[in-house]
């Protein structure tokens, strides 16, 4: 485990659940600043409700609840004022490629503008990096002024991308960015990520088991709800991993 | 089955057309016709009584039909003279509902749908409101006399009225009868603006939140933008239902052409919303039921105003439909 740096985010002993439905069990790891974790594990394993807890949007979910702290720079994120603030500094990109029904410009400068930066250039700086941080300025950069929701659907997903990243956010969470995208433009994206990496923590949610393998320094593994393994991404990935349901995961043994 | 000999080669090749369709295919097929032409037949006896209706009443009422007959007072209890009066007195009562009504509808719609969280209080809200809809009109007439103006007025008197000088009192009128049928229209605006933001795909609000857009934020910036016409159609089906209905108004403030013309002209008219009025519904309700010897025309020509300012009104809220699908942003 990369034991450098102080941890960026922390979860300590976190469950949560859904209603009476439990979907994560006394979940405890930390992730070092400007690293990636992969996180890897079957469909209803509590992947993206990590995310949602990591944000707080778990706040919008009816019914849901989840106990434990989860430090961010050692700020217990239960105790922050305004949610919104926190999630400012959170990029967030959830498996549904989701244009908002505005231009492709607007799209990205939608959290800058919430923010109050109003000016042209500044806004025109943040929309070009960050479609170029997303891999989509050269498919869009002369029609800006289209709806963001006329475009395909993994042109959507990298204009979610490039919205998550326009606060630049000192934390990039990734749920599975890559469905809509053809594998050509999801190396180009990764080879961004890896480049990102030198200033942002980056959470990777992924069901490419690969992927996780190519760009996790950590990678922690959820299965049925709890915390199976967490370690280095060449442990978890070796014949010998803590435990034996990663290999079997892993290899596709499972099942 | 067909058999088609091909011309082209010069073999004499005989095919079998492998498209040619089966007896049970062909059956099949006649059975999807007819069935098809029946439920336009029903789709038609739909349309026949509306159409019957309207033809009817403005065949009855073309010899009164002019611009004159609109602007002119009704005189001789309505025997004689036009629609001025009434169609004023409509005019100001759906403003009047529409001005209590609309804010209150649409922000509780707002609330309900993208603040209020699943429980029981939202569950009672929303059974509340269906219920509501479902009053019968008379009873909300009935509501209305007992909580306007039996209950508010007296007590707007005994503040503000002067009981030396009769003038200053206030009577069961515009005011009334304009939160009667508020209250008769919350639920549907209510309902109306709900569904209208219902129709934004709740992934958009997902977005704006990750951002750490407020959900007032998201609100204003995404939903109400994308919604805004739905919610506006809404208000105009109100409207067009604000102007048709009598129960309600019938004991609530809206009053006869025989009251106004013993009071003069000059005091009653233009209307205040402190005194009795006439409106549209009502007064073919009275020329209709309780004036003798009325003559037919001036019925149906009432009738006709009425039935076209509806259509009118209707009209606007099938063009906003139009022009919302023209411009739908996903």
């Amino acid at each position: 485990m990369n034991t450098n740096g102080a941890p960026h985010i922390e979860f300590q002993d976190v469950s949560a659940w859904y209603g009476r439905k439990q979907v994560l069990r006394n979940v405890t790891f930390t992730v070092p600043r400007n690293t990636v974790l992969g996180v890897i594990g079957p469909a209803n394993s509590g992947k993206t409700t990590l995310l949602k807890i990591i944000n707080r949007t778990l706040d919008f979910v009816d019914g849901a609840r989840f106990t434990g702290d989860v430090l961010i720079n050692g700020e217990n994120i239960k105790q922050i004022g305004d949610p919104n603030a926190l999630r400012r500094r959170i990029g967030m990109v959830f498996p549904l490629p989701v244009g908002l029904p505005l231009t492709i410009y607007e799209n990205v400068v939608y959290a800058p503008r919430r923010m109050g930066i109003s000016g042209k250039a500044e806004l025109d700086e943040i929309v070009e990096r960050c479609l170029r941080q997303a891999v989509l300025w050269d498919e869009v950069k002369d029609r800006l002024n289209m709806l963001g929701t006329r475009l395909s659907g993994g042109q959507q997903q990298r204009l979610t991308l490039a919205r998550a990243l326009s606060l630049s956010p000192e934390i990039l969470c990734l749920d599975e960015f890559s469905i809509a995208i053809d594998p050509v433009t999801t190396m180009r994206i990764e080879e961004v990520l890896k480049e990102l990496r030198k200033t942002v923590t980056i959470v990777l949610v992924t069901n490419l088991v690969q992927q996780a393998r190519r760009l996790a320094d950590d990678t922690l593994f959820l299965w049925r709800a709890e915390l199976v393994e967490h370690s280095p991404t060449d442990i978890a990935f070796s014949e010998h991993p803590k435990d034996r349901r990663t290999y079997d995961y892993v290899n596709g043994i499972f099942g | 089955m067909s058999a088609v000999a091909s011309s082209f080669s010069n073999q004499s090749v005989v095919t079998v057309n492998p498209f040619a369709p089966s007896d049970f295919e062909r059956r099949k097929r006649r059975r999807a016709i007819i069935n098809k032409w029946i439920m336009f037949g029903f789709c038609l006896i739909l349309v026949v009584p509306l159409l019957a209706i309207l033809v009817d009443i403005f065949r009855r009422a073309a010899p009164i039909l002019s611009l004159d007959y609109l602007w002119q007072n009704p005189t001789d209890k309505g025997k004689e003279g036009g629609l001025w009066a009434p169609l004023v007195g409509t005019f100001y009562l759906v403003i009047g509902a529409l001005a209590f009504v609309a804010p209150v509808g649409i922000l509780a719609g707002i609330y309900l749908n993208e603040y209020a969280r699943e429980g029981w209080l939202n569950r009672i809200i929303s059974i509340t409101v269906t219920t509501l809809a479902g009053v019968p009109s008379i009873v909300h007439g009935l509501f209305g006399l007992g909580a306007f103006v039996l209950v508010m007025l007296p007590g707007i008197n005994r503040i503000f009225a002067d009981p030396n000088d009769s003038d200053t009192k206030w009577q069961a009128g515009l005011l009334t009868a304009s939160l009667t049928i508020a209250v008769m229209n919350l639920p549907l605006i209510v309902t109306s603006t709900r569904e209208a933001l219902g129709a934004v795909p709740h992934a958009f609000r997902e977005a704006c939140w990750n951002l750490g857009a407020s959900r007032w934020q998201t609100i204003r910036t995404i939903v109400l933008p994308n919604s805004f016409s739905g919610i506006l159609t809404g208000v105009i089906l109100t409207v067009s239902r604000a102007a048709g209905e009598t129960a309600p108004i019938l004991f609530t403030g809206a009053t006869s052409f025989k009251f106004i013309a013993d009071q003069g002209w000059d005091k009653v008219f233009p209307y205040n919303f402190r005194e009795p009025f006439m409106a549209m519904s009502t007064h073919l309700h009275i020329i209709c039921t309780q004036i003798s010897r009325m003559p037919d025309v001036m019925k149906f020509g009432a009738a006709a105003v009425l039935i076209a300012l509806i259509l009118f009104i209707n009209s606007f809220a099938v063009v906003l439909r139009v022009w919302l699908r023209g411009r739908k942003r996903w």
